[in-house]
């Protein structure tokens, strides 16, 4: 039954998340060397070793750490950054709209380019056509992302005089102007991502044609194109839609380069800055935030895919 | 056959006699080689690309006409010449040498990534689809922990903490992929697991050991193998992209990611060729991993896991 499988799926939600915060708790004390002394020479945090640990919690037993850590983060209290002096829970509400506003216009893209071409992909497989997309589309897995990039603003600045807008318009402010910022980087994010929601597409469309409703539907005598769309695709983009939910995880991945470079003030950006001033209390809730984030939508996709797939409710 | 027959006795074992000897049998990989050259083109091409990626990393002493980190005078971002086949960058090295040499920076760390990946998840993946219950349990909530990290959040993260060298991007790269191939190595061994020769060897009182060793081990070997040959594309793309954020492989070692980051954006009005090179190196190696993958998953996963075979 759908509330079984709700519950159960989000009950499975603690102990994964409560695991994701001990990686991210114990990662970063793992340090080899000593953090303390590394931060003082390095970036003058603070003025002697007592006060740097004494600030960074560091004196008292691990387990109690680990415990104020869970309760500060639940109070939503994700550590102080060195660098800003500024609560790192702000920052990161500060710059999510950006990073989010990046990868739902790739998701946008994506689902415009990769899907209609698995389709089409599928329904003429094995000619020419089918072998070329198959090839685009790994080429489009190949082909770096940060090199596509660069190539535009190289050659669109030698060819056409032309720079994608680089200042950054807020969102409040116009957002038109801000949209078409996102445009060009969106775009390219989406060409990886679009590979292999075409190549999945794909797969499922020519499992799916193989099933009898399938014939059932043409021996009725419905048009293909309804066959396809109605009956079909419908029923081929369920597992489509849950590797959706893994693909995020790659897709905030390529966010952190689009950022860097288009210079965007997102949650990507940040956590280069952050690793680049060894801010580690920041680098600690960066990683908390987008995991959970992540989960969270990974838990979002699985309970619609239980909604559209009645099969896995039972499993 | 015509000899069998209910009357005649056994004893005259004549049908024996007219049976031909048995073709002869390739090695299986000859087999698969042969078989991926005639179904399967562009595999072939990916594997060519490969090939070439390899060779070009061996013998990188060979083919480059100078040494990648020689400064030639001042002949600073000067366009491909004759002497400089892909031109100079700006500390005036020459960028052909680079590449090539750059191969071998891309595949130490592809191999030495993808290694260690397949020995973490093979083990991973096989002790915890076989012995199943709370161990299984447990561990894939690890796993499933694991794989919520983005994986470039994870690398940085890691390359953040063990600071920057060649070893640790190894070690980033591993820990960032073995989660997810672990889980394709448990599935494979789910489905073994299940299978009439597992139950007979079980019924005849094989240890565990045995089993695990003589029939799970070389039947994950095909996934294994499209992993790691995935795997390798991966690694380089991964590679790539830590070096040009600037947190992969340290100068003065020649990274194509750092190449395109470094001089290919600082120079793209006096030199693009920076910016093209690196990047056609990049996406060449990429694409032979990725196609020859793709072609040995697909001739050698249908047959493993039986599933619906979608070609012909």
């Amino acid at each position: 039954m759908l509330r079984w499988y709700i519950l159960r799926r989000v009950l499975l939600l603690v102990p994964t998340l409560l695991l994701v915060s001990f990686f991210i708790f114990s990662i970063v004390r793992l340090l080899p060397g000593d953090i303390v002394s590394i931060m003082i020479a390095e970036q003058g945090y603070a003025d002697d070793e007592k006060e740097m640990r004494q600030r960074l919690g560091l004196d008292k037993p691990l387990v109690v750490q680990y415990a104020a850590y869970l309760k500060n983060v639940l109070k939503g209290d994700f550590g102080i950054s060195l660098w800003s002096g500024k609560p790192v829970l702000e920052e990161l509400t500060r710059r999510m709209p950006t990073t989010l506003r990046l990868a739902i216009l790739a998701l946008f893209w994506t689902i415009l380019m990769g899907v209609p071409v698995g389709v089409i992909s599928a329904l003429y497989q094995d000619r020419w056509s089918d072998y070329i997309m198959r090839s685009a589309a790994i080429g489009g897995l190949s082909i770096p992302g940060f090199w596509i990039a660069t190539l535009l603003l190289v050659f669109g600045a030698i060819w056409f005089k032309w720079v994608p807008p680089m200042d950054y318009v807020p969102f409040t402010m116009n957002p038109f102007k801000s949209i078409s910022q996102l445009l060009v980087p969106s775009f390219i994010l989406s060409i990886a991502l679009s590979a292999s929601i075409m190549r999945m597409t794909r797969t499922m469309m020519l499992e799916v044609m193989k099933e009898d409703y399938i014939r059932t539907a043409r021996a009725k005598g419905l048009a293909g194109g309804v066959v396809v769309v109605r009956h079909a695709l419908k029923n081929a983009l369920i597992p489509v839609l849950s590797i959706m939910g893994i693909q995020i995880a790659f897709l905030i991945g390529g966010t952190v380069i689009m950022e860097s470079i288009f210079v965007l003030p997102g949650m990507g950006k940040y956590l280069l800055d952050a690793i680049t001033w060894r801010d580690y209390p920041a680098i600690q809730g960066i990683n908390l935030f987008i995991c959970t984030g992540v989960i969270i939508i990974n838990l979002i996709v699985d309970l619609l895919y239980g909604l559209f797939d009645p099969r896995i409710r039972y499993r | 056959m015509k000899d069998i027959s209910p009357d005649k006795p056994l004893s005259t074992l004549s049908f024996l006699e007219n049976t031909e000897a048995p073709p002869k049998r390739h090695h299986w990989f000859l087999d698969l080689f042969i078989q991926l050259l005639k179904t399967k083109p562009l595999g072939a091409f990916g594997g060519f690309l490969v090939l070439a990626t390899v060779m070009l990393a061996i013998f990188a002493p060979v083919i480059a006409p100078f040494d990648p980190n020689k400064i030639h005078g001042v002949n600073i971002v000067s366009p491909p010449s004759s002497t400089f086949y892909f031109g100079t960058d700006a500390l005036a090295r020459d960028v052909f040498s680079r590449i090539a040499y750059g191969a071998r920076v891309s595949m130490t760390v592809g191999l030495g990534a993808v290694g260690l990946s397949v020995l973490l998840s093979t083990i991973i993946g096989i002790l915890s689809g076989y012995f199943g219950g709370l161990f299984d349990t447990i561990v894939q909530r690890f796993v499933d922990a694991i794989m919520s990290f983005p994986w470039l959040v994870i690398m940085l993260t890691l390359m953040a903490i063990l600071g920057p060298g060649m070893v640790n991007v190894i070690l980033a790269l591993a820990l960032a992929g073995f989660a997810g191939a672990s889980r394709v190595v448990r599935s494979a061994v789910l489905v073994i697991k299940e299978s009439d020769y597992v139950m007979a060897a079980r019924s005849v009182g094989c240890r565990d050991v045995t089993i695990l060793l003589q029939h799970i081990l070389p039947n994950v070997a095909a996934p294994i193998i499209v992993l790691a040959t995935l795997g390798l594309g991966n690694a380089i793309l991964a590679e790539a992209s830590l070096s040009f954020l600037g947190f992969g492989v340290p100068p003065p070692a020649p990274s194509w990611g750092r190449m395109l980051s470094g001089d290919g954006i600082n120079y793209m009005l006096r030199g693009p060729w920076l910016a093209i090179f690196p990047g056609l190196a990049i996406s060449a190696g990429v694409f032979g991993f990725n196609m020859l993958g793709d072609a040995l998953r697909d001739l050698l996963d249908p047959k493993l896991t039986g599933g619906i075979r979608l070609r012909k």
